[in-house]
C-alpha cells in the first residue's frame, strides 16, 4: 500500500504530542476515578462491612425471668442494640419467650421463617400462626404446616442473676439465620 | 403580534430549535398508525410527567425519616390543604402508570413493533418496565406504614435466599442489620433520585428512537419483515401514504392523555389516598400485610408454590423472564407482524394476562391466610348446635377455643386455609377424623399435644354431626363387618 509521504510521519505508530497528552489525560482521570471509587464503595458497603464477624449482634436484656410464667409463651420487646438517630420506633423489636421450666427458655424471633411476617401465638391451640402466607409452628417452634421450610428462628439466650438475656441485633432471614445460632448456645435448649 | 414574533426570532437565532422541533412534530407517519391503538406510549409518558409533578409536590412536606415519615403522611392527609388529593393522585398515578406500561407493552408486542429495526427500542422498553416496577415498590416503601415495614421484611427474606451473597445483599438493601431509618433513606434516594434519573434518560432514548426509526406501521397480514428490505419499504410507505404526525395523529394522543389524567383525578377524588395504614412499629403485630395492587400476584405465588420450589422460582424465574424479554426481538426479529398470523403470540399474551389476573384476584381473597380472629369472632351457626347432644356441644366449644375456625369455615365464615367443614362427616369416618385431628397431615398441624382425650372425643363427636340432613355420615364398611364378625366370637367367650 502506498502512502502519501507528506502526511505519513504523523500517522500510524509514531506518537504525536497531542495524542500523548490525550492518553495521559485518560490515565490521570482513571487514577482519579480509582482514588474516588475506594471511599465511595467503602461508604456504600459500610452496612455490609459492619455486619462481618460478630457484627451487629450483642446481648440484650429481656427482663426478669419472673415476667415469664413457667409453661407459657409471652411476647417480649427489646430495643435493637444498633441504633441510628432517625430510626424512630423501628428499633423496638418483638419476640416470643417460651419458658419451659426454671431457667429453660426458648426465645423465638417474631419473624416467620418463610418471608418474615409477624407470627401470632395462640395459647389454646399451642400454635404460632403467620397472617401472610399461612405458615404455622408448634409451641417449640417446629414447623407445623404451610410454606416455611424450617422452624421459627431462635435467639441464643442466657439467664444471669434472674435476668433473661438474648443475643440479638439483626433481622433474621431464611438465608441468614446463622448469625443468631452461631453465637454460644446454652446447653439446655 | 409583531413584538412576540421578534422576541421569538431573537431566541431562535440563538437557540436554533424551531427548525428541528418542526421537523420532529411534522415528521410523516404511516396514515393508519393514527389509531386509538397507538396512544398508550404517549399516555405512559403523560402519567410519568404527572408523577414527577405530584412527587415533587409531596416532597415539599414528606420527611424521609423512619421516625417521622408516618406522621408527615398524616399531616399531608389531614393538615395540609389538598395534601390528601396530591397523595391520592400520586398513588393512583402509580397504578395507572404500571397498567398503561403493561398495556403498551402488550400492544407493541402484538403489533410486531419489537421486530427489526426496533429491537433496541423494545429492550429499552423492557428496562423502563423494570424501572416502573422499581418505582412502584420503592414508592410503597416510602409510605412508611405497617404494610411497608413488613413488605421490606418480605423483600429482605427473598433477597437473603440468594446463594453466598444473600446476607450481604440484605444488609446492603436495609442499610443496616434491621429495617430502620437507613432503610427508608436509601429507598427514598432510589425513588426520588436514582430511578427517576434513569427513567428520564431511558424515556428520552426510547422516544428518540421512535422518532429516528419511525413509528411501527400498522401490521398487515402477509407483509413480511426482512432485514434487507424493511427500511426501504417503510420509507416508501411513509412517502406514499404518510401524513404529518402533527396534527394528523397527535390529536388522538392528546385526547387519550387528557382522558387518563381525568380518570386518575376522578379515582383520586372518589377513592382517596392509599393509607398510610398503622404505624411502622414492629411491636404492633396485629397486621396482615399485603402488597400494593401490582405485586398482589406475587403475594399469591409465594403462598401457593410448593415450599421446595419457592427459592429456585424466586431467584431464577425473574432472571429467565428478563432474559427472555430481552432476547425476544432477536429470536423473532423478522417475519409476520400481524397478530392475525401470530397465534402463539396472542395465546402467550392471553395466558400471561389471565394468569396474573387470576393470581391477583386470589390474593385479594387470600384463602391461604388464617383468619386470626375467626375463633373468637365468628359464632358457630345455630343449625349446627340445634338438637345436639351435650358431648357434641362440648365439641363445638373445643372447635372454637382451639382456633380450628381460623383455618376452617363453617357456614361460610372463618378461615379458608383448610377445607370447609360443613359436611366433613360425609368425607371422613370416625377413625379418620380422630387420626386427622391428632396427627394432622396434608398441611394441617397435629393437635395431639394440645387436646386431652376428652376434648378429642368431644371435638370428633361435633365433627361427626356435621353432615347434610339428606346424607348420612361416612362409615367404614369393613369396620362394621369386623365388629359384627367379632360379636358371635365374643359371645362364645366365657
Amino acid at each position: 500500500m502506498t502512502t502519501n509521504p507528506v502526511i505519513a510521519p504523523s500517522a500510524g505508530d509514531t506518537l504525536s504530542r497531542r495524542g500523548f497528552f490525550m492518553k495521559l489525560g485518560i490515565v490521570f482521570n482513571g487514577f482519579a476515578a480509582m482514588v474516588l471509587a475506594v471511599p465511595i464503595v467503602r461508604f456504600l458497603l459500610s452496612s455490609v462491612d459492619r455486619g462481618q464477624g460478630k457484627g451487629y449482634l450483642s446481648w440484650v436484656r429481656l427482663g426478669d425471668v419472673t415476667k415469664f410464667p413457667e409453661g407459657e409463651t409471652r411476647m417480649a420487646t427489646f430495643r435493637n442494640p444498633f441504633v441510628m438517630p432517625t430510626d424512630g420506633k423501628t428499633v423496638e423489636t418483638a419476640c416470643w419467650v417460651r419458658r419451659i421450666s426454671g431457667d429453660q427458655f426458648q426465645v423465638f424471633a417474631i419473624n416467620c421463617a418463610h418471608l418474615g411476617c409477624p407470627v401470632h401465638w395462640f395459647p389454646p391451640s399451642g400454635l404460632f400462626m403467620c397472617p401472610c402466607h399461612g405458615g404455622a409452628y408448634y409451641r417449640d417452634g417446629a414447623r407445623a404446616s404451610g410454606p416455611p421450610e424450617r422452624g421459627l428462628f431462635e435467639y441464643p439466650y442466657k439467664v444471669e442473676n434472674g435476668v433473661l438475656t438474648i443475643n440479638a441485633g439483626q433481622l433474621p432471614t431464611p438465608g441468614d439465620p446463622v448469625a443468631l445460632l452461631s453465637a454460644e448456645k446454652p446447653p439446655c435448649a | 403580534m409583531r413584538v412576540i414574533k421578534n422576541i421569538g426570532e431573537w431566541f431562535d437565532h440563538r437557540l436554533q430549535l424551531a427548525a428541528p422541533i418542526r421537523e420532529v412534530v411534522e415528521h410523516p407517519v404511516p396514515r393508519n398508525t393514527a389509531s386509538w391503538f397507538y396512544v398508550f406510549g404517549s399516555a405512559a409518558l403523560t402519567v410519568f410527567l404527572l408523577q414527577l409533578v405530584t412527587g415533587i409536590l409531596l416532597a415539599l412536606i414528606y420527611v424521609p425519616s423512619a421516625g417521622e415519615a408516618w406522621s408527615s403522611l398524616q399531616a399531608l392527609n389531614h393538615q395540609v390543604a389538598l395534601g390528601w388529593f396530591i397523595r391520592a393522585m400520586h398513588g393512583w398515578g402509580s397504578n395507572f402508570m404500571v397498567a398503561i406500561v403493561l398495556i403498551h407493552m402488550a400492544q407493541v408486542f402484538l403489533f410486531g413493533a419489537h421486530k427489526y429495526p426496533r429491537e433496541l427500542t423494545w429492550i429499552i422498553g423492557v428496562l423502563l418496565l423494570l424501572m416502573t416496577l422499581g418505582m412502584a415498590f420503592s414508592g410503597q416503601v416510602l409510605r412508611f406504614d405497617q404494610d411497608a415495614y413488613w413488605g421490606l421484611g418480605i423483600g429482605a427474606s427473598i433477597a437473603s435466599r440468594v446463594p453466598i451473597i444473600g446476607p450481604a445483599v440484605v444488609k446492603l438493601m436495609l442499610g443496616g442489620p434491621i429495617i430502620a431509618g437507613a432503610t427508608l433513606s436509601r429507598f427514598f434516594a432510589l425513588h426520588v433520585f436514582v430511578i427517576p434519573g434513569m427513567l428520564i434518560a431511558f424515556v428520552s432514548l426510547h422516544v428518540l428512537m421512535v422518532l429516528k426509526l419511525g413509528i411501527n406501521e400498522w401490521p398487515m397480514p402477509g407483509r413480511i419483515v426482512k432485514r434487507a428490505t424493511y427500511e426501504v419499504e417503510y420509507h416508501a410507505l411513509t412517502k406514499s401514504e404518510g401524513a404529518p404526525f402533527f396534527p394528523y395523529a397527535v390529536w388522538k394522543d392528546m385526547f387519550f392523555a387528557a382522558f387518563i389524567l381525568m380518570a386518575i383525578a376522578a379515582c383520586a377524588y372518589y377513592f382517596g389516598p392509599f393509607g398510610p395504614t398503622g404505624q411502622p412499629d414492629p411491636t404492633i403485630i396485629q397486621t396482615a400485610p399485603k402488597p400494593d395492587y401490582f405485586f398482589l400476584w406475587l403475594y399469591a405465588l409465594l403462598s401457593l408454590l410448593p415450599p421446595s420450589l419457592e427459592t429456585p422460582f424466586l431467584l431464577i424465574g425473574p432472571v429467565l423472564v428478563i432474559i427472555g424479554l430481552i432476547l425476544l426481538p432477536f429470536l423473532s426479529g423478522e417475519g409476520e407482524k400481524s397478530w392475525k398470523r401470530r397465534p402463539i403470540a396472542v395465546l402467550t399474551v392471553l395466558m400471561i394476562a389471565i394468569t396474573l389476573g387470576t393470581f391477583t384476584r386470589m390474593a385479594q381473597l387470600a384463602p391461604w391466610s388464617p383468619r386470626m380472629n375467626a375463633w373468637s369472632g365468628e359464632p358457630v351457626p345455630d343449625r349446627y348446635i340445634h338438637g345436639t347432644t351435650a358431648l357434641e356441644r362440648q365439641g363445638a366449644l373445643v372447635f372454637q377455643l382451639k382456633q380450628c375456625r381460623n383455618c376452617h369455615s363453617l357456614g361460610n365464615t372463618g378461615g379458608q386455609r383448610g377445607p370447609t367443614l360443613d359436611s366433613v362427616a360425609v368425607r371422613l369416618t370416625h377413625d379418620q377424623l380422630i387420626r386427622q385431628v391428632i396427627q394432622g397431615g396434608g398441611n394441617m398441624p397435629a393437635y395431639g399435644n394440645n387436646l386431652s382425650p376428652a376434648e378429642t372425643t368431644a371435638l370428633v363427636a361435633f365433627l361427626e354431626s356435621l353432615h347434610p340432613a339428606t346424607q348420612s355420615p361416612a362409615r367404614d364398611a369393613a369396620r362394621d363387618l369386623v365388629l359384627s364378625e367379632s360379636k358371635p366370637r365374643s359371645a362364645t367367650q366365657p
